[in-house]
């Protein structure tokens, strides 16, 4: 019977476990939403968050954007090739890097770059005792580390959504002109005409919650980090694997409100 | 006057400290001596509020450390860390003028760095140093920025983590004096944990001997050669065999 019951036990334990990390990073979302909205602020904290989330990002960003939209002109070309629908290569680049491709990646970016980066910097400040000797020196980490980390992500990440979806839409139109004989006039006009307001606001505001979801769980997985340099390996593949699936689980629960509304 | 009053702290099923009682009378050097893995640490940190303690008392000047305003409570403090915890971000001087450069003691950037300045050299170090990393520094210029920090606001209270861990026995000498010096200098009250004894004998007033997660012995630095208490003379001897087992 016990042997029967032990499947039962470990998915109940694995279900609490689960529930209890979820309810863990809820509180701690909630605590950094807290501080962001309560002096003091750390401006020069913020600044080099935004120089280090946004500005150092754009590289990345743009060339993951612009070989995504060369690639996926070559697809939709390819595949509207088989039933005669060649044209609306213009307009499906548009539609597939503004409404999914392009904040999708550009999350998936964030995580790998700046997530990454935020757990293991916080993890190795813990471990050497930065984390301890800020508190002793009148600083609450929370507001200090964390606060203008999730602050910058959650007003830069969706600035770069934007570059990324016009590089992606660039890569597209330079595909489409350079080797697919599409005429450029009228590639703007057909890509300008398609997109509506609405697709570019649902970019964006995905590009925003991607980048609380991603600057959040680096600096939670810092936070929370073990001893030495195990520690900080594990808070920091943590980070980026925590990120990156809550980025694209963020995705289809969005993607289903903006068709709903 | 710092006092703790039967305090205990267990990780799990690790009962680190057992009802740990000990005063440290203000102006006063006090050691805490005591092998590796003994809760030293610990103890220090629960008086600062980095480890909460699982029951007993602590109390600073009569008032319980848990119920203190926090922001207040810190200001008195100032605390050197074992591997001397800089920020690897910020230069030199702004972690020494850390706290001089935000928060209740604000002051304008170039007094704060003058005082950096002035602290620096006061633990030895010379000006050009300041706008180094630090990890531009060696071991022991770390622990005497470390140091610096430490005293930069004028603490009433300091704390030293093992202050002479990883250093070599001159530099480890020179942070021992130094830290006698500017306690002596600032008549503030000083709590050392350390297994170095010849940073107990250079540094203490009093020392307290922590095993088994209580105080075995507690007494003057100049009693404790003649303590009669066995770990006091098993640990100060360096002595293999005796009550404190040599593995832990």
């Amino acid at each position: 019977m016990s042997a029967l019951l032990a499947p039962l036990g470990v998915l109940g334990r694995n279900t609490l476990g689960l529930m209890a990390a979820i309810g863990r990073v809820t509180l701690f979302a909630l605590q950094t939403l807290s501080h962001i909205v309560r002096p003091p602020f750390y401006s020069r904290e913020f600044g080099v968050a935004l120089m280090q989330i946004g500005w150092l990002s754009l590289p990345v960003v743009g060339l993951t954007a612009v070989f995504t939209g060369g690639a996926l002109a070559l697809q939709i070309y390819a595949g509207g090739a088989r039933f005669n629908a060649e044209a609306v290569v213009p307009q499906i680049v548009a539609i597939g890097m503004v409404r999914e491709l392009g904040p999708v990646l550009v999350g998936l970016m964030i995580a790998a770059r700046v997530t990454s980066s935020i757990a293991a910097e916080i993890a190795t400040m813990k471990v050497t005792e930065q984390i301890d000797a800020l508190v002793t020196l009148s600083t609450h980490p929370m507001k200090y580390l964390v606060a203008p980390r999730v602050l910058a992500a959650l007003l830069v990440v969706p600035l770069l959504v934007g570059i990324g979806d016009i590089i992606g839409v660039f890569g597209g139109y330079a595909v489409a002109t350079g080797t697919l004989g599409f005429n450029a006039a009228a590639y703007i006009k057909n890509t300008v005409n398609f997109l509506e307001l609405f697709d570019i606001l649902s970019s964006l505001a995905k590009g925003c919650v991607f980048g609380g979801i991603a600057s959040t769980m680096g600096c939670y997985y810092g936070m929370q980090s073990g001893r030495g340099a195990q520690g900080v390996g594990r808070a920091t593949k943590g980070s980026v694997e925590a990120a990156a699936v809550l980025i694209l689980a963020a995705n289809f629960v969005l993607t289903g409100v903006f068709f709903s509304l | 006057m710092i006092e703790l009053s039967n305090v205990k702290k267990s990780f799990g099923s690790n009962h680190v400290l057992q009802g740990v009682d000990l005063t440290i009378d203000r102006g006063t050097s006090m050691v805490i001596i005591g092998g590796s893995g003994t809760g030293k640490s610990v103890l220090l940190k629960s008086v600062l509020g980095l480890v909460v303690h699982d029951s007993g008392t602590i109390t600073l000047d009569g008032q319980d450390v848990t119920k203190a305003d926090r922001d207040t409570f810190l200001a008195r403090f100032g605390m050197l860390f074992q591997g001397g915890a800089l920020f690897d971000s910020l230069p030199v001087w702004q972690n020494v003028a850390f706290r001089l450069l935000r928060g209740s003691l604000k002051r304008p950037k170039d007094e704060a760095r003058e005082i950096a300045i002035e602290k620096l050299r006061r633990v030895g170090l010379k000006p050009d140093v300041a706008d180094r990393l630090p990890a531009e520094l060696s071991g022991g210029m770390q622990k005497r920025v470390g140091l610096a920090r430490a005293i930069a606001a004028e603490p009433e209270i300091i704390f030293f983590d093992e202050p002479t861990t990883g250093l070599d026995p001159i530099m480890s000498s020179v942070i021992n004096d130094l830290i006698r010096e500017i306690v002596d200098e600032m008549g503030a009250t000083a709590m050392t944990i350390t297994h170095d004894m010849s940073s107990v004998r250079a540094i203490a007033d009093n020392v307290a001997m922590l095993h088994g997660g209580v105080i075995k012995w507690t007494g003057a630095v100049g009693d404790m050669d003649h303590s009669g208490d066995p770990y006091v003379d098993q640990f100060i001897s360096g002595r293999a065999d005796g009550p404190i087992e040599a593995v832990r």
